[in-house]
């Protein structure tokens, strides 16, 4: 656990270190800022929701350039095998990225609470749909994160970790939007598979367990699919 | 201790270490040889636990490889080729990190042991930089210190002199000496009198196989005995001397007198040769004695010992014959 803490604070420190972080904090801000206020004078609600509807989309292409150097730059750097030569196990890196990954994106998010204190001013704004969306999003982040991750512990090039990561987050995020393609059998499968309609149940100030359960699962699968690739490359 | 059995490691179809066995006792610097892609590094990464072997076993002290490894990598420090360091981090905040991820928890203890660390390695000075900044030979002694953190009883360095300059060179010689005098030391280089200068024995791999494995001196001895004569003469001419040197041989009576070779002039009239015998005989005297009867001048004469060289050259050649 302690090895598992020492590695995540390096790793989250890390991101400040490097200019990755700012760029990649203004663009989520750019993006989202931009996106939300276009629209939200004209339709006149006091409420996140369009700001919460549009995160799963940007997170599928944020939070990958997050990931993507998470193995992909020990690898190629070489300090991958002064990482494994140190005493720690490959849980204790996994999670360890894992934790810093989604803290970081759990920080990214925090400027963006200054919305609904600037809509609180002008409207009456439900507090709990809001305070949802940002459980949710942070659920989404961890499942987008342990995703990135193991895209970033299959190659050395990051420029393929972010894309193949880009690749695995779109695909949940817009598998609810394609239920129009799929034979009529397996759409509530596929819909349960899909990560933005879970997201859209929380994000709606419902908190089910059936939906935090689903991005345990994602985040339990992916880590484990990055243990099991550390493993195999050793 | 460390003991290790039928070592071997496939990456596809080639064969990088083929069932390698040892037992490499406390207190003792093992100096691991071979030409470039022998299967060292591959060697050491398995020891350390980087690399799974694909068959073989690995036993350190009373730990079973890979059921301990993490108690294994506690005892071990390991300095990997060209000491991959984090660029972007200060050199005092990547030994924090080291020093906390080994376990060294409370921040006096870690600080006293930088402080040593700082001195033995020549640190000081760096410990304000970014890693990313620092020459490669301290970048070197930061891994060294890395290596070194916990004071582990088992020091694994792989080429841990190379792309260093004599002064720096000489100084890592004389850590791993120093604390080889306790500790258990495994260096691979294919720099032979580095490992003839530090090592207590010696290993020797090629193609993955062991060629050859026992203490520097023995090792030095075992070798076929062949002496290299360095000769400069002042005063004469090339050839009359090539021709007298050359009668050495049928005047003595001495078979494989060797050939003359390597002739230069360095100066306009110094010549220099080196003589060369496949023989255990030292034809030293036979040449002084012979040159006596001139009034050549000479500037230098002297054997020089080339056994590491040869055995090496003599192993490795070998086996790539029979592979051949």
């Amino acid at each position: 656990m302690r090895q598992i803490k020492i590695i995540a604070i390096k790793e989250f420190k890390d991101y400040f270190i490097s200019p990755i972080a700012y760029i990649v904090i203004s663009l989520f801000l750019i993006v989202t800022g931009w996106f939300f206020f276009s629209t939200f004078f004209i339709y006149g609600r006091a409420d996140l929701r369009d700001f919460f509807s549009l995160l799963p989309i940007t997170f599928s292409f944020i939070i990958p350039a997050i990931t993507m150097r998470l193995f992909s730059e020990e690898k190629n750097v070489g300090s991958y095998e002064t990482l494994l030569t140190m005493p720690v196990s490959f849980t204790d890196i996994a999670l360890g990225k894992f934790f810093a990954a989604t803290l970081f994106t759990a920080s990214m998010l925090i400027p963006t609470i200054a919305y609904p204190v600037f809509i609180s001013f002008i409207g009456e704004i439900d507090p709990g749909p809001v305070i949802g969306g940002y459980i949710g999003a942070i659920f989404l982040a961890a499942a987008y994160c342990s995703m990135g991750l193991f895209a970033s512990s299959l190659t050395r090039n990051q420029i393929i970790a972010f894309i193949i990561g880009c690749a695995l987050c779109f695909i949940l995020t817009i598998l609810d939007k394609l239920l129009f393609f799929i034979p009529e059998k397996i759409i509530s499968v596929i819909e349960f598979i899909s990560a933005s309609s879970h997201f859209s149940n929380i994000s709606r100030g419902v908190i089910d367990s059936r939906d935090i359960l689903y991005f345990i699962s994602v985040v339990v699968i992916f880590i484990f699919s990055t243990y099991i690739v550390m493993h195999e490359k050793n | 201790m460390i003991e290790f059995q039928n070592l071997t490691k496939y990456f596809k179809d080639f064969c990088a270490v083929d069932n390698i066995s040892m037992t490499i006792r406390k207190g003792e610097i093992l100096g691991l040889l071979g030409p470039n892609g022998a299967g060292k590094t591959t060697t050491l990464r398995m020891l350390t636990g980087y690399f799974r072997p694909d068959s073989g076993t690995i036993k350190i002290e009373d730990f079973q490889m890979p059921r301990d490894i993490i108690k294994i990598k506690s005892l071990i420090g390991y300095l990997p080729e060209s000491a991959p360091l984090y660029h972007n981090m200060l050199v005092y905040d990547y030994l924090e990190y080291i020093a906390k991820i080994k376990g060294l928890h409370d921040k006096e203890a870690r600080h006293d042991r930088f402080l040593q660390l700082s001195d033995l390695c020549g640190l000081s000075s760096i410990m304000a930089q970014p890693i990313a900044d620092l020459s490669k030979g301290l970048k070197q002694r930061v891994g060294l210190a890395h290596a070194m953190m916990t004071d582990p009883e088992i020091l694994i360095l792989d080429e841990p002199t190379s792309g260093l300059d004599p002064n720096q060179i000489a100084e890592i010689r004389n850590i791993i000496k120093t604390i080889g005098k306790e500790k258990t030391i495994i260096f691979s280089t294919h720099i032979l009198s580095e490992a003839e200068a530090t090592c207590d024995r010696i290993a020797i791999i090629n193609k993955g196989r062991m060629v050859a494995d026992d203490t520097t001196a023995s090792l030095k001895l075992s070798a076929k005995q062949s002496s290299l004569i360095k000769l400069s003469l002042k005063g004469t001419l090339l050839d009359d001397a090539k021709a007298l040197l050359e009668n050495i041989d049928p005047a003595i009576k001495v078979k494989n007198i060797g050939d003359v070779k390597n002739i230069e002039t360095s100066e306009k009239d110094i010549v220099s040769f080196e003589i060369s015998s496949a023989d255990d005989e030292d034809f030293r005297s036979d040449i002084y004695l012979k040159i006596k009867e001139t009034d050549w001048i000479i500037i230098e004469l002297a054997k020089e010992s080339q056994a590491l060289e040869k055995i090496f050259q003599e192993l490795t050649r070998e086996v790539r014959d029979e592979t051949n």
